[in-house]
This record gives C-alpha cells, sequence and structure tokens, in this order.
C-alpha cells in the first residue's frame, strides 16, 4: 500500500516562475476590485503591486494593473480565470522585460534633515524625474517616477540622507508606439 | 403613465418571464414583501424546505434533472449564509442556480443590523457573480442578466441580494429577456481548422479513448446523441467521470465504465496507456488524473470545453476546441461523415489489437467482489436496485462517500440527465433535498436517493418537505454504521485508526420515517432484499429505506493517492490477504 497518508497527490514537478504585468479593464462597479483581488487570493496568486483607478468617466471603465509572479501556466490561468469575470472587459498581459511597454511608479520621499543632505538627496534623485512638492528649512517631499527596482534601491540609498517616510504607488504600464491593446 | 411595480412583483414579472414554474424557499423578515407577493402569481409554485441548505441542493437536482435553472429564495444572514454550502456544490459542478436572498434595508447596511451578512462578499467566490440591488431601477435588468449569467457558457450559480426598502420601492417592468450576450462573451470559439486537425488525430490513433464529462450533460440531450453517434462512427472505446454518467448508455459493449479513483480497471489502464485521449467536456479534475506527471504519458490530447480556463489548468493538451459541446460534437460529425463514411469498418483493424488489450483488462472484472449469504453486501445491494428499477425510467441522486461510488459502479445508466451526483464539492447530505428537487421536476418518474446513514442524517429534515408535497421519494440507505469512505481511508492509510468515524449511537430510521410521516423498510439479509426492495417500489409514499450492510467493506478498485492510473489497488478477490474466507460465495 502507498505509504502516503493523504488523499491528495503531491505537488508535480514546477516551472519556472516570472513576473508579469497584467492589465485589466473592468467596469468601475460596487465590488469589482474585491472580485479581482479575490480571485488572486482565493486561487493562490501573488499580487506584487496593485494599481487601480477610473480611465473614462463616462463609460465608468477602471483598469487596473496587476504586477504578479507565476509560471506560465499560473499566468495562463490568471487570465483566462479573469476573463471570466462578469465586469471584466479585456486582459493584457506583459512581461517585465517587454521592451515595448513602459512601466512606471511613482514614490513620494520625506526627508527630514539640514539644507546640505536634502540638496543632495534631490540631486540623488535627478535621473527619476524628481519634484519638490514640499519644502521647509529641515524637510522636503521629493516626488520621483521610476521602475519598480530602481525605487526599491533609492529608498534604501537615501536613507543616509534623511529619509523617514516612503509612500508609492503600485506600477502602472503603457505600449509604446501607435498601437493599442484592444 | 406605464404601471408602477413593487421590488416584490418585478421579482416575480421576471421568474414569470423566464418559465420559472417552482422556487425552492424559505421565509424570513428580509423577504416579506416579496413573500407576500406569491399569492398573485399563480404560475410559480413555492416549495417550503425545512434549510435553507436544503433549498439549494433541492434547486440543483431540479436543475441537472431538467437542464433548466433551479431558483431559490432566501432570507438575510443565516439564510444567506446557510446557502451558500450549495452555491458552492453548484458552482464546483456547474450547475445553473438562481438565489435571490433578502438584505436588511439599504439604510442600515453596513450597521451590523439584524440578520444583515455581507451576503455578496460571502457569495462571491461561489458564484459565478452576484449583485447587491441598490436601485429598484436596476431590479428587473439584474434579474433577467442573473438567468442569463447562471444558464449561458459554463452554467454556475448566481445570487441577487435585494435589500428589503427595494422590494417595497416601485418601478416601471421591461423585460429584458434574450437581450444581447454579455460584454459580447461569446463561447464558441473555435474553427474549422481544430475539427480537421481532430479528424486528423482520429484517423491516425492506434489506441484511441474517449473520455467524457459533465460538459456533455450540460449541453443538452442534444450532445449525449451526438456523442453516442460520433463514439459508434468511430467505433472507439468511452469512458466516463461521475458527472457524466448518463451521456452515453453504460451497458454499451464500447463503454468501459467509470474512470478516475475509483473507476474501472480498463477504464483506467485505457486512459493511461492511450495514445489519443479525447477529453469532451470534463476538466481533468485530481480524482480523475491521480498523479499528474504519470497521467497518460504517451498520447496526444485534445480537450473540448466550453470553458476557456479550463484548457491546460491541471494537463497539457495537444489541441484545445473551446466550444459548446454540443455545436462542436456538430461540426466533428459533419465534416466526419463527409470524408470518412464507414470509417468504423475501414479503421476495425487498426484499432483491433487496441480492443483486444482492452478485453485482457476487463478480464480482471475489477468491480467484482466477494458475496455473501449473510450480510447484504453494498455492491449487491446497488445491484438489486438497480436490476429491479432498470426498466423504469429512474432518477438517482446520492449523497457522498461508498455509497456513491458503488452506486456510480454498479448501477448503470442509459440516459442523460437521470443521475445527480455531488461531485466537485463532495457535499454530503446532497442526495436527499436532491432528490426532493427531481420530485418536483418529475412528479410520475421514480426518484431513489442512494445514500449512506452519515451524510443522509445532514439533511434529514427534507424528508419533511417531502411529506409535505407528497413527493414518493425512495431514500435508500446502505447502512454500516460507519462514515465509510472516512473509515477505508483510515484502514488503508492510517494503520485501522479509525478515529471519529464510527457513529454510535445512530437512529431508528424505520421509527423515524414513521415520526417524519412516511413509510420506514428495513432490509438486513440478503434473502429478504428483492421482496424489501420491491415493497419500497410499491409504496407510493416517500419511503426511508435502511438497507443493514457489511460493516467493513471496501471500495474497490481504487487509485490510491500520488499513485498513476496503472497501479491500481483491486479488491480482496485480487489481493493475496482475502479478509472474507470459506462461507464466501459471490451470489451473482
Amino acid at each position: 500500500m502507498a505509504n502516503s497518508k493523504s488523499a491528495y497527490s503531491f505537488a508535480g514537478k514546477k516551472q519556472k516562475p516570472d513576473t508579469h504585468i497584467i492589465v485589466v479593464w473592468v467596469d468601475n462597479e460596487a465590488g469589482v476590485l474585491a472580485r479581482v483581488v479575490g480571485l488572486f487570493s482565493g486561487r493562490g496568486y501573488n499580487i506584487e503591486s496593485l494599481a487601480v483607478a477610473e480611465v473614462d468617466q463616462k463609460q465608468n471603465i477602471s483598469r487596473i494593473t496587476i504586477v504578479t509572479t507565476g509560471t506560465p501556466q499560473v499566468v495562463d490561468q490568471i487570465k483566462l480565470q479573469l476573463k471570466k469575470l462578469v465586469p471584466v472587459h479585456k486582459v493584457a498581459d506583459f512581461k517585465r522585460e517587454d521592451k515595448n511597454v513602459i512601466f512606471k511608479e511613482m514614490a513620494l520621499f520625506k526627508f527630514v534633515a539640514n539644507n546640505g543632505k536634502l540638496n543632495k538627496a534631490f540631486e540623488a534623485c535627478k535621473n527619476f524625474n524628481p519634484v519638490i512638492l514640499d519644502q521647509t528649512n529641515k524637510s522636503n517631499v521629493i516626488q520621483i517616477t521610476a521602475l519598480r527596482r530602481e525605487i526599491d534601491t533609492m529608498s534604501k540609498n537615501l536613507k543616509k540622507f534623511g529619509l523617514v517616510s516612503v509612500s508609492r504607488t503600485g506600477a502602472v504600464a503603457m505600449t509604446r508606439g501607435s498601437e493599442i491593446f484592444k | 403613465m406605464p404601471k408602477l411595480y413593487s421590488g416584490a412583483e418585478i421579482v416575480f414579472k421576471c421568474l414569470e418571464d423566464q418559465n420559472v414554474s417552482h422556487i425552492f424557499g424559505y421565509p424570513g423578515g428580509a423577504v416579506l414583501p416579496i413573500y407576500d407577493e406569491l399569492k398573485n402569481f399563480n404560475s410559480i409554485k413555492h416549495i417550503l424546505v425545512r434549510h435553507e441548505q436544503g433549498a439549494g441542493h433541492a434547486a440543483e437536482g431540479y436543475a441537472r434533472s431538467t437542464g433548466k435553472p433551479g431558483v431559490l429564495l432566501v432570507t438575510s444572514g443565516p439564510g444567506a449564509t446557510n446557502a451558500v454550502t450549495a452555491l458552492t456544490d453548484a458552482y464546483m459542478d456547474s450547475v445553473p442556480l438562481v438565489c435571490i436572498t433578502g438584505q436588511v434595508p439599504t439604510h442600515l447596511i453596513g450597521t451590523d443590523a439584524f440578520q444583515e451578512c455581507d451576503t455578496t462578499g460571502i457569495t462571491r467566490p461561489c458564484t459565478k457573480h452576484n449583485w447587491l440591488v441598490k436601485d429598484i431601477n436596476d431590479l428587473a435588468k439584474i434579474m433577467h442578466k442573473a438567468f442569463e449569467v447562471a444558464t449561458t457558457g459554463r452554467p454556475g450559480p448566481v445570487l441577487v441580494d435585494i435589500p428589503k426598502d427595494i422590494q417595497f420601492q416601485k418601478a416601471k417592468y421591461k423585460n429584458y429577456k434574450n437581450n444581447k450576450i454579455l460584454n459580447g462573451k461569446s463561447h464558441d470559439n473555435y474553427s474549422q481548422k481544430n475539427i480537421d486537425d481532430l479528424i486528423n488525430l482520429i484517423q491516425k490513433a492506434k489506441k484511441p479513448i474517449f473520455y467524457t464529462g459533465g460538459g456533455v450533460i450540460n449541453s443538452g440531450t442534444k450532445a449525449s446523441e451526438l456523442l453516442r453517434e460520433l463514439v459508434y462512427s468511430t467505433g472507439f472505446p468511452i469512458t466516463s467521470t461521475l458527472q457524466g454518467l448518463g451521456s452515453f448508455p453504460a451497458d454499451d459493449n464500447q463503454f468501459l465504465g467509470m474512470l478516475g479513483m475509483h473507476g474501472t480497471y480498463e477504464a483506467n489502464n485505457a486512459m493511461y496507456s492511450c495514445d489519443l485521449m479525447i477529453n469532451v467536456g470534463a476538466r481533468f479534475d485530481d480524482r480523475i488524473t491521480g498523479k499528474i506527471d504519470e497521467f497518460s504519458p504517451k498520447s496526444k490530447k485534445v480537450h473540448i470545453d466550453i470553458d476557456p480556463s479550463s484548457i491546460n489548468k491541471n494537463v497539457k493538451v495537444d489541441l484545445a476546441i473551446v466550444g459548446d459541446i454540443k455545436s462542436v460534437l456538430t461540426s466533428t460529425l459533419n465534416t466526419f461523415k463527409k470524408s470518412k463514411n464507414n470509417f468504423s469498418k475501414s479503421n476495425k483493424h487498426q484499432i483491433s489489437n487496441w480492443w483486444e488489450q482492452i478485453q485482457k483488462w476487463r478480464s480482471k472484472r475489477s468491480l467484482d467482489y466477494i458475496g455473501s449469504e449473510e450480510t447484504i453486501k453494498p455492491q449487491y445491494a446497488i445491484e438489486r436496485l438497480y436490476e429491479l428499477t432498470k426498466d423504469k425510467d429512474t432518477y438517482i441522486t446520492t449523497e457522498v462517500g461508498q455509497h456513491q461510488m458503488w452506486a456510480a459502479q454498479h448501477y448503470k445508466f442509459n440516459k442523460p440527465n437521470r443521475w445527480m451526483t455531488s461531485g466537485g464539492l463532495g457535499t454530503m447530505g446532497y442526495g436527499l433535498p436532491a432528490a426532493v428537487g427531481v420530485q418536483i421536476a418529475h412528479p410520475k418518474k421514480l426518484v431513489i436517493d442512494i445514500a449512506g446513514e452519515a451524510s443522509v442524517l445532514m439533511t434529514m429534515q427534507e424528508m419533511s418537505t417531502a411529506v409535505q408535497y407528497n413527493l414518493p421519494i425512495k431514500i435508500f440507505i446502505l447502512n454500516n454504521e460507519y462514515m465509510g469512505m472516512v473509515r477505508q481511508w483510515q484502514e488503508l492509510l492510517h494503520d485501522k485508526n479509525y478515529s471519529e468515524s464510527y457513529t454510535a449511537a445512530l437512529p431508528d430510521f424505520v421509527k423515524m420515517a414513521e415520526a417524519y410521516g412516511c413509510v420506514g423498510i428495513r432490509a438486513k439479509t440478503p434473502e429478504e432484499l428483492d421482496d424489501k426492495i420491491i415493497e419500497m417500489l410499491n409504496t407510493d409514499r416517500p419511503v426511508i429505506f435502511d438497507c443493514l450492510v457489511d460493516k467493513q467493506e471496501n471500495c474497490f478498485p481504487m487509485i490510491p493517492s500520488g499513485k498513476p492510473h496503472n497501479q491500481m489497488l483491486l479488491g480482496p478477490k485480487d489481493q493475496k490477504e482475502k479478509k472474507i474466507t470459506g462461507k464466501g460465495r459471490t451470489l451473482v
């Protein structure tokens, strides 16, 4: 007899996971985000980041951008399961490495430090379109837009310049060129 | 000025326009306005259940045996939460249900009001879609959309949550039925090339098999006819999942029996060794595939399914055909007949070795068991029940466990929609209320719930419903005093530590039947079994049949967990350590 003590089989071979950005166009109605997020949690999929807002006020369409990791099989399932939801109009899927797609996240950094350090902080951000949104003589708030990993690195490196608080959005995505996703 | 209707009236107007004749339900505070309106709609009959879970399973039985959506009406809070098991069951087994729940008035939502719960939140993962009606002007549209979502594509349950104030408010009524398909989501998404590829594979196959499932049943009776036509015109062997039983005649020579964990030796070995597997409306469930890495390693796999998310979910396939089974089979047969008339004859030689091999597996007679003259063997009880009811157009429901598997193995289904069982969720307590629903839909037919004594106690209260509506359902209990399947797993996997699987204080089912106002019959020996079954069949009232069976019997054959299809465990006859010796003699 089998020495397994389970009524279920064991997990089989695993494929390699990849990071994907899934973009979902949905009716902006009550509970729609819960449906999408619940599908992820209920089926054991990851969400690394999430950005959602209405993009078409006339037709009440929201655009949800989800960064997820999964094996090719899991990512396929995610797309197919999302397409089954009634308020979902279309689903796009991009690999993070995809050169034809722009990914951006925005971060707000608050620094509390002397003027010298504040200037250095601004200097350090200069590759990421920094904008000073607020400034006092001992603090400032800088907005940057960058890739997820860049923001990860920045928030680590800026500690020495008096970074005290970080607020960041999930990634949003847009294809390059004149093409739009149908 | 068009006539204004109250929300409660609109609910019934919608049900009328959807040709709903029966609803299963239980009243309560938050649905009282709807219940108040019931008297004004004569075409709709309400069946009062004894528990909301019973309403759900009854609606499932109704839906499965008719192909129409089942409708249930329950109150807020506990009414809704009690229905959750049935909704989940329907979701797993793709049964179209429309569940209407009452909700506390809009202004009280979110205040933890009496009998308030977040119904749409709770049921979101166990319905295809659900709606909280916040505006009376949306009610009719939502109701019709609910029926559409439940019945189109892969069927499933939906829920409409209606706050009590909305039930009182008034609005115009508009029939939204048969409007355009939701979000333009089409279900047939295959090309002629897919069909040509399939026929090409069929032509080349030397060891083919059809593996069919509940999708064939859900696609309607026509789909079953088409399946038969295709199977006969190819001459290929066919096996079926639990849910697909009945779509192909079980007594036909091309049918290998059910496959999977408790499937036949020939079906599972054929699945393992085939070179072409044509999956028609099944979903590669883990009870079917066994160890997935070793599942049918040498075959080309074709998957025909209406749900794109079923494709490549568990098993990677070589050819996917996304569409309604009826439509795919029609296209396939049309193409097939044009090019390959007489295929089954001309191809006979190509698959003759395959059939020889299958006959060898068949000769193992994997469903055999060791009979007894002293105790009723559960398999024997099912066989006798089948023999004595096969000439009637019998509808069988089951609970969940050993009895369910024995019923699937030994009761032979020749027509679709005659077999109602909880496969995906495995809900003990499904069968009795489902039988109520089936009998409501088919008042003149014989409806039998093949039950286990543990399962049936979970929804036993619905006997009261059966008595109230004079539903002559037969509850055929295989009583072994154990949760049999649990006991079997404990025997085989947990060193016979029968932890909590014995029910020490069972009720006297005959007296219980009498207490409910129906008929109780008990069979104790194989000798008296036939007479007692005939007595049951001749009783035109609900019957609880207490069939005392062998307490130790296990359900074989079985694929032990984590094993592939070709490593089946056969019954005691085949195992060296025979538990029953000497007196053991096959009765049939």
